[in-house]
C-alpha cells in the first residue's frame, strides 16, 4: 500500500515529503535515529448492569509521537494536533536530547514487510450498535438463567480500531490497522446468609464481531463466570506453606509472564537489573520447559503485524529445554546491545515511549496426560484460574493470585479453596517443574500487562504443569 | 489555558440537538519528565494534550463520548456520538444529574496550583535527578547499580459544566523526584525506591535525602530469606499501611455497596473495626493530592468520617450510588473525561495514634515488619486477604534479618477488628495516607 492510499494519507493528506521534513527536524540537533508514530484510535464500550444498559461510550483520540535517540539517550514529545507546525514543534522538543550538527537523511522510505494476522474486512466498531448491545443483553440473561443463586450480573463489551503509521530514519515506513474486541462477564452468587462470591470470565482478540456470534458466544462467557462463582460458594480456607502446585491449562500461563517474561525484557538486562541478567545459556528451568513469545499468532490479543516501532513481530524462543536462550528487544535495546530486532517494541499510545514488552507468551506442550499429573500428586493445590500477578524483576520474586483452585488429596481434585496468592522466585520456580501436559491452551484473550505506567494487551498460555514446590499464601495451617 | 466557555457551548449544543440534560468535562495537561541513569541523562519527555468528554441524557437513557479534537467539527461529532449511543442504552430510573441544590464549589484558595516549578529550567531539573541518584549510588559500596532517577512535573486544568447551570474549573500542578538504586552483595540483588511528591517545587524533599533513603531501603533487603509458615503480629510501614486503607476504600465505595459486592455492605452504624480506628475522607485540606473544590459532577467536596472509633458511619457516594442506597451524595463523584461517574476518594486517611513506630516494634517478641506488598490478592467482596510481602523479621523488639518470598494472609474483617497499635507518624505522600500500624495476628506463609 502506498502512503497516499493509507489511512493517514487519505484522511490527513500526509505525504512522504512531510514525513521526511518532520524527521529532518527531529535530527536537527544531531542524534542517531528518529521516528514518528501516528495513531488514530476509535473506541466504543457498552455495559449492562442490573439488566439495564447503563453505560455506553464512544470516542476518538488522535496524535503523533516523535522520538529522537542519541546514544543511550531518548528525547520524546507528542502532539494531539496533526498540523505541520505542531508536529515540527514536537520534533524540535524531542531534538533537544541531542547536541550536535544537524543530520539530514534523505534516503526515502521502504514499506516494512508485513503479515496479515487479523484480516478483518469490517472491524467491530464499524458494525451497528444494536448488534453489539445484543451481546451484553444475551450475557446478562444467560448468567441469570444459570443458577438462581446468581444475584448480580455485569457484562461489558468493548472494542477499538487503531490506525497506525510509523516512519523512521532507517527509511522504514509501516502502516497497520489493529482491531480489538473483548467481552467480560462478572457475577456475584450468594447462598442463604453466606458471603457473596465473585465469578469472572471473558475473552476476545483481534477479531470481527462474528467471533462472539459463532466462536465464543456471550452465553459461554456468562456460564463460565456463573460456574466459577457457584463453585466458590463451597470454598474452604486455602492452605498455607510450601506444597506441590498443579496449574491447569490456559490462563495460568500468567506464571510464565511474571516468573520469566518480564525478567527477560532487554531494557532490564541492558541495565543488568534483572534476576536473569547475564544468564543466557544457563539452566533457569527444568529441561521439560520451553517458553516462547510469539507475536504472530492469528487473531490473538497479543499479536501485531508490526510492533509499535514498525518492526515485524516474530516467534522468539526465550527458554529452550530449560536453558535461557534470548531476551525481548525494542529498537533502543537492540541498537545498544547490537542484537537483531525481535518485534517487541510496544507502547500504550502516541503519548508513550516504546519499551520491550511481551506479546503472547506460552510454554510448549509436553508428553504427560493431564489426568496422570493430578493422579501423581498425593497432596497439593490445583489452580484452574487466576486474577492478576506481579513481579519484582531485580530479586526475581513474583506472585499470582489464584481465583479458582482446589485441594488435591490422594491424587484427586477435591474441595474448592478460597482465593490465595502464590509466590515464587523467577529463576528458581520453573526448576521444580516435574511434569508438563500435552494439553497446551492459550488464554481466552483478556490479558492486560502493566509496566512503568503503560498498559498493553497481551496473551498467555500453558499446558497443565506440575510444580513440585511453591509457596501458597492461604490461612489454613 | 482552556476556554471554559467551550464546556458551556458543548452543553448548549447537546440540548439543542435533543438531549434533556448534559455534562461536559474539558481537560488539558502538560507533562515533563527527565530521567537519568548511572549519572547521565537518559530520557527527556515534554508534551501536552487536551480532550473533551460529554455525557447526555435522553430522558432516563444515558450516552457518553469523548474526543481529542476540539475543533468545531470535532465538537459536533462529539455531540452526535453521545446522542447516538444514548439511544441504544436502557432507561435507568436512577440516572440523572445532581439536584441543583447540591451543586457548588468550595471557595478560597485550595493551593492546588503553583507555578514555582516552571521557574526551574530543564538543566536544573536534570541536575535534581542526577543529585538524587548520586546520593543513592554514593551511600554505600554495595549500591552497585541503579534503575535511575527521574524528575517529573505536571500541570493541568479541568473544566466542568452541566445543564443545571454549573460551570467550574481549577488548575493543578505537581512535581516529583524519585530514584531506584540496586544493591548487591554476593548472590543477593535487591532494588527499592524513594520519592517525594508535592504540589509546589518548594515543598519537595532534597535530592540528597531522597537518594540516601532509597539506598537504605534497598540495602536493608540484602540477604533476605524465607521464614517458616506461622501466625504472628504484622506491622505495616506507612507505604504498605496505605494500601490497606485503599482496600477499605473499595469496600465503602457506594458502587460496590449497593450491589452487595462489599463485605461492609449493610453494616452502616455497626462496629466493623477496633475502637482505635477512625478513617476520614477529606477533600478540603489545602495543598494535598486528594483536594479539589468540587467533584466530577459539580458537587462541592467535603469531610466525611467513614469509620468513627470502629463504627461504620458513612459510605463514599456520588449522586447515582446515593440514590440507589436512599442516601445523598458525599461529593465523591469521579470520572476521567466521560462516562457515568464512579466513586473516588479525596484525602483518605487513618487517624494517627499515640506510639512511635519504634515503640510499636519494641513491643513485639516475634513478628513481621512489612515494607513491600505485591500482587492483587485482596477480595473486598468476601474480605479475603492474601498478598506477597517483603520486609524485616522482628525478634525481641528488634529487626533480626530481612525476609522476602513470603505471603501474609487473613481477612479484612479480622484485620480491622485487630488494629493492635497505630503509629503517630501520619504523613501525606499521596491522596491515601496512614501511619504505621500493627495487626495483632496474620498467617505468614513461607517454607
Amino acid at each position: 500500500m502506498a502512503l497516499s492510499e493509507s489511512f493517514f494519507g487519505q484522511k490527513f493528506g500526509i505525504t512522504e515529503h512531510d514525513l521526511q521534513s518532520y524527521l529532518n527536524e527531529a535530527l536537527s540537533a544531531g542524534g542517531d535515529y528518529a521516528d514518528l508514530y501516528f495513531e488514530y484510535l476509535a473506541t466504543s464500550s457498552l455495559s449492562i448492569d442490573e439488566s439495564i444498559v447503563k453505560s455506553a461510550v464512544q470516542g476518538v483520540s488522535l496524535g503523533v509521537g516523535v522520538r529522537v535517540i542519541a546514544g543511550e539517550r531518548t528525547g520524546y514529545a507528542y502532539s494531539d494536533d496533526l498540523s505541520p507546525e505542531k508536529i515540527r514543534r514536537a520534533a524540535r522538543v524531542a531534538a533537544c536530547i541531542a547536541k550536535g550538527p544537524a543530520k539530514v537523511d534523505k534516503t526515502g522510505f521502504e514499506e516494512a514487510n508485513k503479515r496479515d494476522l487479523y484480516p478483518i474486512l469490517q472491524a467491530p466498531n464499524e458494525t451497528s450498535l444494536t448488534e453489539r448491545v445484543d451481546l451484553v443483553k444475551r450475557a446478562d440473561r444467560a448468567a441469570r438463567a444459570y443458577d438462581s443463586r446468581i444475584f448480580q450480573v455485569q457484562a461489558s463489551y468493548a472494542d477499538s480500531l487503531r490506525q497506525v503509521l510509523v516512519a523512521n530514519t532507517d527509511g522504514v515506513l509501516s502502516f497497520d490497522r489493529q482491531p480489538m474486541a473483548r467481552m467480560n462477564v462478572g457475577v456475584l452468587a450468594r447462598q442463604g446468609n453466606g458471603s457473596p462470591q465473585r465469578g469472572f470470565a471473558g475473552g476476545g482478540g483481534r477479531v470481527a464481531l462474528d467471533f462472539f456470534q459463532n466462536e465464543h458466544s456471550p452465553e459461554e462467557f456468562a456460564r463460565e463466570s456463573a460456574r466459577q462463582a457457584i463453585v466458590q460458594l463451597d470454598a474452604v480456607p486455602a492452605p498455607a506453606g510450601e506444597m506441590t502446585v498443579v496449574l491447569g491449562p490456559g490462563w495460568p500461563g500468567i506464571l510464565l509472564h511474571e516468573a520469566v517474561g518480564h525478567g527477560l525484557e532487554a531494557d532490564f538486562n541492558r541495565k543488568k537489573v534483572s534476576a536473569f541478567s547475564d544468564r543466557i545459556g544457563q539452566q533457569v528451568a527444568s529441561p521439560l520447559c520451553t517458553v516462547i513469545d510469539d507475536g504472530t499468532i492469528r487473531n490473538r490479543r497479543g499479536s501485531l503485524n508490526v510492533d509499535d516501532e514498525g518492526a515485524p513481530t516474530q516467534k522468539n524462543i526465550l527458554i529452550e529445554k530449560g536453558v535461557l536462550r534470548g531476551y525481548l528487544f525494542d529498537k533502543l535495546s537492540s541498537r545498544l546491545l547490537r542484537s537483531g530486532a525481535t518485534g517487541n517494541g510496544r507502547r500504550e499510545s502516541y503519548q508513550h515511549i516504546p519499551m520491550p514488552r511481551m506479546t503472547n507468551t506460552f510454554m510448549l506442550a509436553g508428553d504427560s496426560d493431564p489426568g496422570d499429573i493430578v493422579r501423581s500428586t498425593p497432596r497439593g493445590l490445583y489452580c484452574a484460574n487466576f486474577g492478576g500477578g506481579q513481579v519484582d524483576i531485580t530479586s526475581g520474586n513474583f506472585v499470582f493470585s489464584a481465583s479458582e483452585s482446589y485441594l488435591i488429596e490422594d491424587g484427586r481434585i477435591t474441595r474448592p479453596v478460597r482465593g490465595a496468592t502464590l509466590i515464587g522466585n523467577g529463576p528458581e520456580a520453573l526448576k521444580y517443574v516435574s511434569m508438563v501436559g500435552n494439553d497446551l491452551k492459550l488464554d481466552e484473550g483478556v490479558g492486560i500487562c502493566g509496566k512503568e505506567g503503560q498498559s498493553v494487551p497481551v496473551g498467555v498460555g500453558i499446558p497443565t504443569i506440575k510444580v513440585d514446590r511453591m509457596t501458597v499464601g492461604g490461612t489454613s495451617g | 489555558m482552556i476556554d471554559a466557555e467551550l464546556a458551556s457551548q458543548v452543553v448548549r449544543l447537546a440540548l439543542d440537538r435533543g438531549a434533556s440534560d448534559a455534562e461536559c468535562t474539558l481537560s488539558e495537561g502538560e507533562e515533563f519528565s527527565a530521567g537519568v541513569r548511572m549519572r547521565s541523562l537518559e530520557t527527556l519527555k515534554d508534551a501536552g494534550s487536551r480532550g473533551a468528554g460529554l455525557r447526555v441524557l435522553l430522558g432516563q437513557q444515558v450516552g457518553s463520548s469523548y474526543t481529542s479534537d476540539l475543533s468545531s467539527e470535532g465538537i459536533r461529532k462529539l455531540v452526535d456520538s453521545a446522542l447516538e449511543i444514548a439511544a441504544i442504552s436502557t432507561e435507568d430510573p436512577h440516572a440523572g444529574l445532581p439536584d441543583p441544590s447540591e451543586l457548588g464549589s468550595l471557595s478560597g484558595d485550595l493551593q492546588l496550583y503553583s507555578d514555582d516549578v516552571n521557574r526551574i529550567d530543564t538543566s536544573q531539573r536534570i541536575e535534581l535527578a542526577l543529585q538524587a541518584e548520586d546520593a543513592a549510588l554514593s551511600a554505600d559500596p554495595r549500591i552497585t547499580n541503579s534503575e535511575g532517577a527521574s524528575f517529573d512535573a505536571y500541570s493541568g486544568e479541568r473544566v466542568f459544566a452541566n445543564s443545571r447551570g454549573f460551570l467550574g474549573s481549577y488548575r493543578v500542578s505537581s512535581c516529583s523526584l524519585s530514584t531506584t538504586p540496586v544493591a548487591r552483595e554476593g548472590e543477593s540483588m535487591e532494588r527499592d525506591y524513594w520519592y517525594s511528591y508535592a504540589r509546589n517545587y518548594s515543598k519537595l524533599e532534597s535530592p540528597a535525602a531522597i537518594g540516601r533513603k532509597a539506598a537504605q531501603r534497598a540495602l536493608r533487603r540484602l540477604g533476605s530469606r524465607k521464614v517458616p509458615t506461622q501466625k504472628v503480629p504484622v506491622v505495616f510501614d506507612q507505604l504498605t499501611a496505605r494500601s490497606l486503607i485503599s482496600n477499605i476504600f473499595e469496600a465503602v465505595d457506594g458502587d460496590s455497596v449497593y450491589r452487595k459486592a462489599s463485605f461492609l455492605a449493610d453494616k452502616l452504624g455497626e462496629r466493623v473495626a477496633s475502637e482505635n480506628v477512625t478513617i476520614i475522607d477529606d477533600s478540603t485540606i489545602p495543598g494535598l493530592f486528594g483536594t479539589s473544590p468540587f467533584d466530577d459532577e459539580g458537587v462541592p467536596t467535603r469531610r466525611t468520617v467513614v469509620i468513627d472509633r470502629g463504627i461504620l458511619t458513612s459510605y463514599l457516594l456520588n449522586t447515582y450510588t446515593g440514590r440507589k442506597l436512599g442516601l445523598r451524595t458525599t461529593g465523591n463523584a469521579a470520572r476521567g473525561l466521560t462516562g457515568n461517574a464512579s466513586v473516588g476518594h479525596g484525602n483518605l486517611f487513618l487517624e494517627k495514634g499515640e506510639r512511635s513506630p519504634e515503640e510499636i516494634i519494641r513491643g513485639i517478641r516475634k513478628g513481621l515488619y512489612v515494607t513491600e506488598l505485591i500482587g492483587s490478592g485482596v477480595n473486598t467482596v468476601t474480605g479475603d486477604y492474601s498478598r506477597g510481602a517483603a520486609g524485616q523479621w522482628i525478634e525481641n523488639g528488634e529487626f533480626a534479618y530481612p525476609v522476602s518470598e513470603i505471603t501474609i494472609a487473613s481477612t479484612l474483617q479480622q484485620m480491622l477488628m485487630d488494629f493492635a497499635a497505630i503509629g503517630s507518624d501520619l504523613e501525606f505522600r499521596g491522596s491515601v495516607a496512614s501511619p504505621t500500624l500493627m495487626i495483632g495476628e496474620m498467617t505468614v506463609s513461607g517454607q
